[in-house]
């Protein structure tokens, strides 16, 4: 035994083979107790996909529904507000919606939704988070009078949008509202949370009647 | 009583320990009114620990809970509320004695050869605090509270590529609500107490290794007598312990007093708003975090959004928070204290600390043109500070350190 010399070389390699597998032992282990932090099977069931009905929407009628504690606006635009809308491109900031975080790929045109009359938009000003006030009226004096074509006031720091959510310029807010992924399943019925293309590659959300 | 003593110490070195650290750990003579603030830090975690444990025992980490539970330790416990405004003030405390014994190792140098590492370990400890200051404030779930979660964990989501994937793993939802709240709550009382208190020890052990340094920037260990003692060197207890003493009892003094007659500090404590439940409907007339974040704070809003995106200025905000860790090396001068350093130093501080205190105001008042204008030429000069202090520290003429400490 004395006469044996200790192979540096092999005990090297040993000690960083051990580490390397003891490191990545700890990975594996570490991945469910990062896991966790992903939202449970509660907070997703919460933030399914909305379906709302609106073969009862009236021309002018806006309905509220929450998706993920987001407020939802659903609304139906007249002809007059449709045509209204290319008209007040040199007050806003952003008539094009180039900003191409605040609304999906289908959804960037004039109208900002998938169908001309039919706009679906988060309710909350990109400012700070309040819910602005649904002010469709022609010439609101408080607004600006003639100017006013309709559309979104926030009440707490004076932030304006049009009927499509786009974002006045002088006021507080910096980009457009937020247009939520949705799509029609049928000609009344909308669902909020998956974009077209995913309904085509997943049409399990289809039987999902979560409301 | 010497019998137990050394059946202790055949089986744990306490003796060892109390000698190394306490009874024969020599300190310079010459510490004066800016070393009070290392032993008050100490305290005020210790108070932080204490208080912390039985607010736990009261408070519900409850999105609908929470609010109500904290308002029960106000009126229906015996005594929460003194241990509440204890808490709560003590975190404002503790930042402000944290500011005073950093702006010390700026003073005298504490930071230079060979006390990196102590510098780097506090740097840590204070990003840690930050972050436990931070959480804490969550969980009143009063409307600052989540507001403020809001617009910091937002910050997250800006991150290019991964930033909303990310977002939703922090907050465990789409929205901050109870997974966020339950987990700072845990992240409050377990992972960053341990933290801290590891860091602390730590950042003790690197200091009783190399020694303390002393408003000369002298190195006693280079004078020593014929025992190994250095000559200007005293034991810590009892001179220092001691003195230390004194500047705890006027700590209290002046804590008691806040606690007692201003716990909210005008809003400077604990902000108005949060005095109101949390309701995602309804945003703040004006979002402001609390006194002790608001330089990085207005770094964030100084810098404008790059490529619609509010990414550089998150950038900027933890640049300016972790360019304090490269300090050691920015500074070139051989010489460590004021005292004897070059007048460029002594302008460049104090015209730092002019910026870190106006970057603090700023981040408290709403944005206004005037206001981004001069967030934006101090955030320019909190930086310059620290990108210039190599030129800086190695022109001007510095004075004659002396081969020992003066004593005065």
């Amino acid at each position: 035994m004395s006469e044996q010399t200790i192979d540096l070389k092999k005990r090297r390699f040993l000690t960083n083979a051990t580490s390397v597998v003891g490191a990545v032992g700890v990975g594996f282990v570490a991945w469910p107790f990062l896991s966790t932090w992903n939202p449970s099977a509660r907070a997703k069931a919460a933030g399914a996909p909305v379906e709302v009905d609106i073969s009862k929407l009236g021309e002018g009628q806006l309905v509220r529904v929450l998706w993920r504690k987001q407020p939802v606006w659903i609304f139906k635009r007249d002809k007059t507000t449709v045509s209204n809308l290319s008209t007040l491109n040199d007050i806003l900031v952003d008539p094009n919606s180039l900003e191409t975080s605040q609304q999906p790929e289908y959804a960037k045109n004039p109208y900002r939704s998938i169908n001309p009359d039919i706009a679906v938009i988060i309710g909350s000003c990109t400012h700070l988070g309040c819910s602005p006030t649904y002010r469709p009226e022609l010439g609101a004096a408080d607004l600006g009078g003639d100017a006013w074509k309709g559309g979104f006031y926030c009440p707490c720091h004076g932030s304006k949008f049009d009927l499509a959510g786009r974002v006045y310029i002088d006021v507080p807010a910096p980009i457009n509202l937020m247009i939520p992924p949705y799509h029609f399943v049928s000609d009344t019925l909308i669902q909020i949370g998956v974009s077209p293309e995913e309904h085509e590659v997943t049409p399990i959300f289809k039987s999902n009647k979560l409301t | 009583m010497d019998n137990n003593k050394n059946w202790i110490d055949q089986r744990f070195p306490l003796t060892k320990v109390w000698n190394e650290h306490l009874a024969e750990y020599y300190t310079p003579r010459n510490f004066n009114f800016w070393y009070f603030f290392g032993s008050l830090a100490m305290l005020v975690l210790v108070m932080q620990i204490v208080t912390g444990i039985f607010l736990t025992m009261h408070f519900k980490p409850d999105e609908l809970k929470a609010f109500a539970s904290v308002e029960y330790i106000m009126r229906d416990v015996n005594w929460g509320w003194l241990i509440r405004y204890l808490h709560s003030t003590g975190a404002s405390a503790f930042f402000i004695v944290i500011y005073l014994h950093m702006y010390r190792g700026l003073l005298y140098g504490s930071y230079k050869s060979p006390r990196e590492l102590i510098w780097i370990l506090g740097m840590v400890l204070y990003i840690a605090l930050m972050a436990e200051a931070f959480m804490g404030y969550v969980l009143p779930w009063g409307q600052m509270s989540y507001w403020g979660a809001k617009v910091i964990i937002s910050l997250f989501g800006s991150v290019p590529l991964i930033g909303p994937d990310l977002l939703v793993w922090i907050l465990g939802d789409y929205a901050v609500g109870d997974p966020a709240l339950n987990r700072f709550f845990s992240l409050h009382v377990i992972a960053l107490p341990l933290i801290l208190v590891i860091l602390v020890f730590l950042h003790i052990v690197a200091l009783h290794t190399v020694g303390s340094n002393n408003p000369d920037g002298v190195e006693i260990k280079k004078n020593k007598d014929k025992n190994g003692i250095p000559k200007d060197g005293i034991p810590f207890h009892p001179y220092y312990s001691v003195k230390d003493i004194v500047g705890v009892v006027v700590f209290l003094m002046i804590f008691s007093a806040v606690v007692f007659f201003a716990p909210a500090m005008n809003g400077y404590f604990l902000e108005h708003a949060n005095f109101i439940e949390a309701n995602p409907l309804k945003t703040p007339e004006h979002i402001a975090p609390l006194w002790y974040l608001t330089p990085f704070y207005s770094v964030l809003r100084a810098i404008p959004p790059m490529f619609n995106s509010q990414f550089p200025g998150v950038v900027g905000m933890f640049s300016a928070l972790l360019i304090l860790l490269a300090l050691p090396w920015l500074d070139r001068s051989k010489v460590k204290s004021i005292r004897y350093r070059s007048w460029p130093y002594k302008v460049a501080l104090g015209v730092f600390v002019v910026s870190f205190i106006t970057l603090g105001w700023l981040g408290m008042e709403p944005v206004t043109k005037t206001n981004s204008i001069l967030a934006r030429v101090f955030t320019v000069i909190y930086f310059g500070f620290f990108i210039l202090m190599p030129w800086f520290t190695s022109i001007g003429k510095t004075k004659e350190v002396p081969k020992r400490v003066t004593g005065k």
